[in-house]
């Protein structure tokens, strides 16, 4: 490879020539962290790191490896820091848990408070709906 | 000279501020000492209306004695960017903070409308107590009009890629937003001294709730917008720590825009809406240490400075602390008057309530889980895109899906059978876009899913309208011009949220991009169009230089064309590239001009994607933003009339 199809290479890595694999590339590039720049996935940054990492993605789509196979090759090389997606482990179980914790606390008390009220104003008849 | 009466009338303001809150809170009892709070409150908003203007006369001036203008402007700067700088930076914002929380107060005193005296004025007081704070932290912390020894000879210049004049209306209009919920807060904490939070309490809220949601609506919207024609990657929403910080007072906003109206109309859930009101302005404080700490890595983390972060963590401690601890104290005391059926106008509104605040937790959660792994010393994670889309999306999405049974129910109990069967063609057009989704997304079922959502929503406001309108005989499309205004702008906002949905999802799902290197005469095919680079060229702006090259884009339709530039500030290490749109019926071309390919014989990297649908995002924003104003219209209207 000349140096200039190199460079090139760096900035508009060659798409994977079969669709489905494409598009894998381009999800997998919005769930991956720059490592260089501020808070932006590598499908968005233009930093030179962030081109080498898209190439870096399908090179490992090209060698038949699977998403997870994929997050965990990028998680091994540059830390949990990398994944937008964080794993599911010791430290981050509440994050997941959290979003089932609040949906149920919520419920749990429009539940109770409809059982509250029901039991002060009794039964109320069709005949009291109001526009 | 400027700067030192600047800081003398903000100094002002502030002795006024307190003077507001001690008489507001002991005027409770007392229409004289009520009255001098209302007089103090017009006095602190003008002295910081003075304060403001001698900020902007300094930038205008391009004064670089002033250590703010140093930092932020340039004598070349365009003038309206010379403007907008004495809010684009740190200092200069938070002043403008100040000035948007003592207008308000002022606006709340001179309204005291159907309100009890102890209410209003000790909401006066609350309101006074919070542009104080506010100014301490200004004035001690972060003094706009702090002058620099020596003076330098030129500004260090505005950041450019914020000299763009959809970003200098973005940060007002958040600050409208945020500020906005800090007088449902002030009435919050009034109505929970006062023990009593009745339904012209609630009337008094509706219009400052819809004040705050619409302007946070139109200032997302703005800096979404933004980001999609500046940022140069084709997206427009990407869950950063500072999007969640301006989306989770949003979410509760909303969420009191509806509970308050159930509290005006039927008295019940008066202590839910105004825990709602002490959270989102808790949440709208958060936001703003978020942005101004710099604890989170982002691109809007200007100011970094622990010791402001640390001021602002108080200020929030405060709040809450005060909200909070009031609310568990006085609370209980307050009455749950008014009965409802679990099917139900009412109910519906709590479901809503339900989903949007579970879902500004989750995006709490989501945005500050990161920094509490690495305080508790547990490394770098990052949450992003992947966990909001797998958790706050279902949340919508089944709050869509009940959204438009809501306004067909009737108070106090509805009936569900006739909801059903009146959006009956609404159930039908759904069905029939899921399936069709499901064909043109190969099986995917998350985006067919969101686009029946979309639809769903704007069949079910049509047919509430058409409903309306037919109601007592006669033909509906003759009638609906005479539709009270209310139902016109709730229907415009759902049917936003549909038209909003519609475009995310297709935008998110169905967009394709493609980067590649062109010379000039080079074209290529791409999604249905062959794009060609005609030429490159150089161009000179006011105060940068740019690269400029031109495409033509060749569809069914025929030939447009467009450009794409890179600019190079003298300020500015980094170019900064401004996109060629092209803009259609099914959305949009969009071009962004990379580096140039080096010994690549005058080739230039192109990135080009198609963004089916991406404007309806930005329709559906403005229709659910416009759905707001027509409502604070009708509320004034009703205000005006003696019923």
């Amino acid at each position: 490879m000349s140096f200039a199809a190199f460079l090139l290479a760096a900035a508009a890595p060659a798409a994977l020539d079969q669709p489905g694999q494409e598009a894998r590339a381009q999800a997998l590039d919005l769930e991956i962290r720059c490592v260089q720049c501020q808070n932006e996935p590598i499908a968005q940054s233009t930093a030179d790191m962030a081109a080498d990492m898209r190439v870096l993605v399908r090179e490992r789509i090209a060698a038949g490896d699977s998403d997870a196979e994929i997050r965990a090759f990028f998680r091994e090389r540059y830390g949990d820091f990398v994944l937008f997606r964080p794993p599911f482990d010791a430290r981050t179980w509440a994050l997941w848990a959290a979003p089932l914790l609040l949906a149920g606390g919520g419920l749990a008390s429009v539940l109770a408070s409809r059982r509250r009220r029901s039991a002060e104003t009794g039964e109320i008849e069709p005949e009291q709906g109001e526009r | 000279m400027i700067a030192e009466f600047g800081a003398f009338a903000a100094a002002l303001a502030l002795a006024l501020s307190l003077a507001q809150g001690l008489l507001g809170l002991t005027g409770h009892n007392k229409t004289a000492r009520a009255a001098a709070a209302a007089a103090v409150a017009q006095a602190a908003a003008l002295a910081l209306a003075l304060a403001f203007a001698c900020l902007i006369a300094v930038f205008v001036q391009s004064d670089f004695t002033v250590a703010a203008v140093a930092a932020n402007s340039h004598s070349d700067k365009p003038l309206i960017y010379k403007i907008a700088g004495a809010w684009g930076n740190h200092e200069g914002s938070m002043l403008l903070w100040c000035l948007v929380s003592a207008s308000f107060g002022a606006v709340l005193a001179s309204t005291r409308g159907a309100q009890s005296l102890g209410l209003w004025s000790r909401a006066v007081g609350v309101q006074g107590l919070v542009s104080a704070a506010a100014l301490i932290y200004t004035l001690f912390l972060s003094n706009p009009f702090a002058r620099l020894d020596p003076a330098p000879m030129q500004g260090a210049g505005l950041n450019p890629l914020l000299q763009d004049p959809a970003l200098a209306a973005h940060p007002p209009l958040l600050y409208l937003g945020y500020v906005g919920m800090s007088v449902p807060f002030s009435l919050a904490l009034a109505a929970l001294l006062e023990g009593k939070a009745d339904q012209a309490w609630a009337r008094a809220l509706r219009p400052w709730t819809l004040i705050a949601w619409t302007c946070l609506t139109l200032g997302i919207g703005l800096g979404s917008y933004w980001a999609y024609y500046e940022l140069g990657w084709g997206g427009w929403w990407f869950w950063d720590p500072v999007e969640n910080a301006s989306f989770m007072p949003w979410l509760v906003a909303a969420a009191l825009v509806h509970s308050a109206i159930v509290t005006e109309r039927r008295g019940s859930l008066a202590s839910w809406t105004i825990l709602l009101a002490i959270m989102g302005f808790g949440l709208a404080l958060l936001g703003t240490f978020l942005v101004r700490s710099g604890v989170l890595t982002s691109v809007h983390a200007f100011a970094v400075d622990p010791r402001r972060g640390i001021a602002v963590l108080v200020l929030l401690a405060c709040a809450l602390g005060a909200g909070f601890g009031l609310y568990a104290w006085r609370a209980p005391k307050l009455g749950q008057p008014g009965g409802y059926a679990a099917m139900s106008r009412e109910s519906m509104l709590v479901w809503n309530n339900f989903g949007l605040a579970v879902a500004a937790g989750v995006v709490l959660i989501g945005t500050i889980y990161p920094l509490l792994v690495e305080a508790a010393g547990g490394g770098l994670i990052s949450v992003g895109p992947p966990f909001f889309n797998m958790t706050v999306a279902p949340l919508l999405g089944a709050l869509f899906l009940l959204l438009p049974l809501g306004p067909m129910m009737t108070w106090r109990i509805g009936d569900l059978r006739t909801a059903l069967v009146q959006l009956a063609p609404a159930i039908v057009l759904a069905l029939a876009t899921l399936a069709g989704a499901l064909a043109l997304a190969e099986g995917r079922a998350a985006p067919a899913i969101g686009l029946a959502l979309g639809a769903w929503l704007i069949a079910g406001g049509a047919i509430y309208l058409w409903r309306r309108a037919g109601r007592g005989g006669g033909f509906p499309l003759t009638k609906m011009a005479a539709l009270p205004l209310a139902v016109w702008s709730m229907s415009l906002a759902h049917v936003g949220a549909g038209v909003l949905t519609l475009g995310a999802v297709a935008e998110t799902a169905f967009r394709t991009e493609t980067a590649m290197s062109l010379s000039p005469g080079d074209s290529v095919a791409f999604s249905g169009r062959r794009v060609s680079l005609l030429e490159v060229g150089e161009v000179e702006g006011p105060n940068y230089s740019a690269t400029r090259a031109n495409f033509r884009v060749d569809d069914a339709s025929g030939a447009r064309t467009v450009s794409a530039e890179r600019r190079y500030y003298p300020t500015s290490p980094a170019p900064t590239s401004e996109v060629g749109i092209l803009s259609g019926l099914d959305g949009d071309i969009y071009i962004a001009l990379a580096e140039p390919v080096r010994e690549g014989g005058g080739a230039w990297g192109v990135r080009l994607y198609h963004n089916p649908l991406v404007h309806l995002i930005f329709i559906g924003v403005l229709m659910m933003a416009l759905g707001g104003m027509l409502s604070l219209i009708a509320l004034a209207r009703k205000r005006g009339s003696p019923a």
